[in-house]
């Protein structure tokens, strides 16, 4: 059975509360799961206080302002700092969403909590183990197939066949939707999730590509496809503003296409 | 601890090549079921203030016999291909999914059959 309940050493304590220092302005409190496998033991929610006034507009710049002046274990990953990377993908305030890209007066009241991605194994803090999520991606097989011996030049596309990718090729694989997908948490496993489906339909509808059959085959499947139930939280969590829905429902009328 | 590599644990045992004809059917069903329950809806209105030749009359008569075997038998069919999505989202272990496959199949198909089979026995005058 799907498992409901965290296991004993993954359920989560109270932790540390961290001040803010004497002469601080207004606080917000930030609530952070901390997890570090060395210690043994089970994570916990730490708290800071922190005057948001002494550092950036973003969570991100919280979080980079409690590393350097409180907390130096704090763990997390990040790179652009401006919603190209993906990298700092983590629950904010109860939704998945890009640290760099939340504004901490977008999230309603004075606590903020903030995870791991849900529902993938926690290697630190917030950085979580994102291995199969980038393997479900490989095995897409997110490149050009063809058979045609190459042109001279380039493989030409037209605008308007260009246009198809819009929506699609601004992905960043950042997991925020396939790990905010039901779906995906109770059998990631075998469902290939909405990040990895979006992909798939940005080589299948790509015109240049000379695999579209076979890469609807790989997906004909009543798990890697059609574990999706059209929940839409990917489409609702999406940071670009994609919508990896709509991708999977072209894909299954695709598939429909096939046979009628 | 397993040595597979991340690849060859997210293409799994591979492609089933199947799934698009449950997806179409179960939205068939769907489709089918919006007239029907209509319909329904409607007989239930004209039935209630029947007595029981009256409705029994009204069931024999061949529109009305085909149409409430339809209604049924589509509905069950409907029931048991969803609670089949449903046990193969929340069950993992072989066995469980095995036996809640097969009852959930065996349940709707004998619920379906004995109301198919009374329908028809009221339709064909046994009543």
């Amino acid at each position: 059975m799907v498992q409901l309940r965290l296991p004993k050493n993954s359920r989560v304590t109270g932790g540390k509360h961290h001040p803010a220092p004497a002469g601080s302005g207004k606080t917000k409190t930030f609530k952070i799961y901390r997890y570090d496998p060395d210690s043994g033991q089970n994570p916990r929610w730490d708290t800071y206080d922190v005057d948001p006034t002494q550092c950036g507009p973003m969570i991100l710049d919280i979080l980079i302002h409690i590393k350097s002046t409180v907390d130096p274990t704090l763990t997390f990953r990040r790179s652009c700092r401006e919603g190209i990377c993906g990298s700092c993908a983590m629950v904010i305030d109860g939704r998945n969403a890009l640290a760099c890209l939340q504004g901490h007066d977008d999230c309603k009241g004075d606590k903020i909590s903030i995870g791991p991605l849900p529902h993938m194994p926690v290697v630190k803090d917030l950085v979580p183990d994102l291995t199969l999520f980038y393997a479900q991606y490989a095995s897409i097989e997110p490149w050009l197939h063809t058979e045609t011996p190459e042109p001279r030049t380039e493989w030409k596309q037209s605008p308007k066949d260009r246009e198809k990718l819009d929506g699609l090729y601004e992905c960043i694989l950042c997991a925020c939707c396939s790990t905010s997908c039901p779906s995906y948490w109770w059998n990631q496993e075998k469902y290939l999730g909405p990040a990895a489906l979006l992909h798939a339909y940005r080589w299948i509808i790509d015109s240049r590509d000379e695999a579209t059959g076979a890469r609807l085959d790989e997906l004909e499947d009543p798990f890697k496809l059609y574990r999706c139930h059209t929940i839409m939280n990917c489409a609702q969590v999406c940071p670009k503003g994609l919508n990896p829905a709509k991708a999977i429902a072209e894909i299954k009328i695709m598939l429909v296409d096939r046979v009628v | 601890m397993s040595f597979r590599t991340p690849l060859s644990q997210a293409r799994g045992l591979g492609s089933a090549k199947h799934g698009v004809g449950h997806w179409v059917s179960e939205r068939v069903a769907a489709i089918a079921l919006v007239p029907l329950v209509l319909w329904a809806v409607y007989s239930v209105l004209v039935l209630a203030p029947l007595d029981y030749y009256a409705a029994a009359a009204w069931v024999s008569d061949p529109l009305n016999a085909t149409l409430t075997i339809l209604t049924i038998a589509i509905s069950f069919m409907h029931m048991q291909s969803g609670v089949r999505v449903i046990i193969e989202d929340y069950i993992y272990s072989h066995f469980n999914k095995a036996a809640a496959l097969l009852l959930n199949l065996f349940v709707s198909g004998l619920a379906g059959a004995l109301a198919v089979m009374s329908i028809l026995k009221v339709a064909l005058g046994g009543a």
